[in-house]
């Protein structure tokens, strides 16, 4: 048994990131982005029979998908919450399909909204694990940004990976972001020295290559295949997906350089039975520019230790030779606490869906999604395409 | 003395003898003695083999830089004066990794391979941190 093609998304919706906290709080963003897509998919409230969502660091408890179900009065009879931090909403889909085509539910809602802070519920944040605090965080090992950075050293070393190759990434990215009025940082266009001279924070990592949390959110809802065909969009099906994990903390990685995204990617494609060089774009998790060069390998689009050079040889941007993060990537579109990941998936179907305005990928049929959580811990790709 | 502001490991009963040993100036690490791993963190059974028979075993203090950044801004508020610092990941020679800090040199003299061996910091009357200089 495969989920090849059993299931589709049919409809989303997402919220334009704010910079701020601005005055919603994350069931505030959850139930009007939760609203707009089950329209957006032509259904109506009452025929939502499932519901994933993700923790929010905004509003942090037990039982939340509860009180997400009690906040809309849906009655689900599928739920659950995705805890795969920025690959939840990756997670979501095949775990929605999975669901369908056992008879659990016929169309789920997989919804995520986060704020930038604790402010508008005065919740406290939910705790980093125990043992990264025991063992990481006396030394300064503490959240993303230094994991990344040890990670994007290790890549230099073993593979003469360059800071401007990374830069580049964040450079093309802007110029899709530029054709996003979503963007968070969508305003003008910038260059490798942009990048190169902007404060380096965990060298080798500058600022530009590093995501600006923010507030935000997005839905999508997933459905049989069966009833996809009566949807007031062309559905977006799901071809193949993979999840992988192993490790927390970046010092219990088996590798810094071989990622998790291998054997999830791998088992992406060989469920939808394509390879990468079918794939007409890419929506890989970006939290950090090395995060899509190491992707990119692993996932078998260029060799290993080649993401570099890759990068720097094709045109990442929508009207390019290897349209990547067609949004603008988190990096420019913005990455609201837990629900980042969300835009990756939407985007995808966005271009699928034939919907990306002036950012469309001509054609395209076929698209890769990779979602991407804590240092590289959490990998779940998909590869979701129209029939 | 002023406080001591940064992070501070919580030991638990399974990894109090790691704590301990690093209050004597000692590096220990868990070692099973059914198939032979290096444990590091210390845990409760053996991750590679699931054995419940582990001892704690004194180590070298000696391996190589795996990976490091230089924090050229906190990563923390509180670390917000020893900066720039070296993060790293130290391969034992042993071969577990451990998370810590690169002192005793310029943190553009740290590279991937170079050779070094721990050190201990009493950073509270209760807690040692394990860092690492250049051998
Ligand atoms: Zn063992």
């Amino acid at each position: 048994m495969s989920l090849r093609g059993k299931a589709a998304i049919i409809g989303f919706a997402e919220m334009a990131p704010q910079k701020g906290d601005g005055d919603k709080t994350p069931l505030g963003i959850i139930s009007e982005v939760a609203r707009d897509a089950i329209a957006d998919a032509g259904l109506e409230k009452k025929e939502i029979d499932g519901l994933l969502t993700g923790m929010a660091i905004g509003d942090y408890s037990v039982l939340w998908p509860s009180v997400v179900a009690e906040y809309l009065q849906l009655q689900p009879r599928y739920f659950g919450q995705v805890e795969l931090g920025g690959a939840s909403a990756a997670g979501m889909v095949w775990r929605a399909a999975a669901a369908i085509e056992a008879g659990m539910c016929q169309n789920v809602l997989c919804v995520l909204g986060d704020t930038r802070s604790t402010k508008a519920t005065g919740t406290k944040p939910p705790p980093f694990p125990r043992l990264d605090a025991e063992f990481d965080a006396p030394y300064g090992l503490i959240a993303a940004n230094p994991g990344y950075a040890l990670i994007a050293r290790r890549h230099m070393y073993e593979f003469g990976t360059t800071p401007e190759q990374m830069a580049k990434v964040a450079v093309d990215q802007r110029k899709n972001a530029c054709k996003n009025p979503a963007a968070l940082f969508g305003q003008k266009e910038i260059t490798i020295d942009d990048v190169l001279n902007s404060r380096m924070i965990v060298d080798p990592l500058h600022l530009l290559e590093i995501v600006s949390p923010c507030t935000g959110g997005g839905a999508f809802i997933v459905t049989s295949a069966e009833r996809a065909k009566r949807a007031p969009h062309r559905p977006v099906y799901l071809l193949g997906a993979g999840e992988a994990g192993g490790h927390c903390g970046i010092t219990r990685a088996r590798s810094l350089t071989t990622s998790l995204v291998k054997p999830a990617a791998e088992a992406a494609f060989k469920m939808a039975g394509v390879t990468p060089q079918d794939m007409d774009f890419v929506q890989p998790y970006d939290c950090y520019t090395i995060t899509v060069i190491v992707t990119l390998e692993d996932a078998g689009f260029c060799k290993k230790g080649h993401g570099g050079p890759f990068v720097w040889e094709h045109d990442l941007t929508y009207r390019g030779d290897f349209p990547c993060n067609t949004h603008g990537g988190q990096l420019s579109f913005g990455q609201p606490g837990l629900a980042g990941g969300m835009s990756h998936v939407i985007e995808a179907v966005r271009q699928l869906m034939g919907r990306a305005g002036e950012r469309q990928v001509k054609n395209a049929t076929i698209g890769y999604v990779n979602g991407n959580g804590g240092i590289m811990s959490e990998q779940c790709s998909l590869v979701l395409g129209i029939q | 003395m002023t406080e001591y502001k940064k992070p501070l490991p919580r030991p638990t009963a399974t990894s109090l003898p790691f704590w301990q040993a690093a209050k004597r100036h000692e590096l220990q690490i868990q070692h099973c003695t059914k198939c032979g791993a290096h444990i590091f963190y210390p845990r409760d059974i053996c991750p590679e083999c699931l054995g419940s028979e582990l001892e704690w075993i004194k180590v070298s203090g000696k391996g190589v830089v795996y990976s490091y950044t230089i924090a050229r801004a906190p990563t923390h508020p509180a670390f917000a004066e020893d900066v720039p610092y070296v993060i790293a990941i130290v391969e034992l020679a042993e071969g577990p990794r451990i998370t810590t800090n690169i002192v005793g040199c310029k943190p553009e003299e740290v590279h991937i391979g170079m050779g070094v061996e721990a050190t201990f910091e009493d950073v509270t009357p209760e807690i040692t941190l394990v860092k690492f200089r250049p051998a």
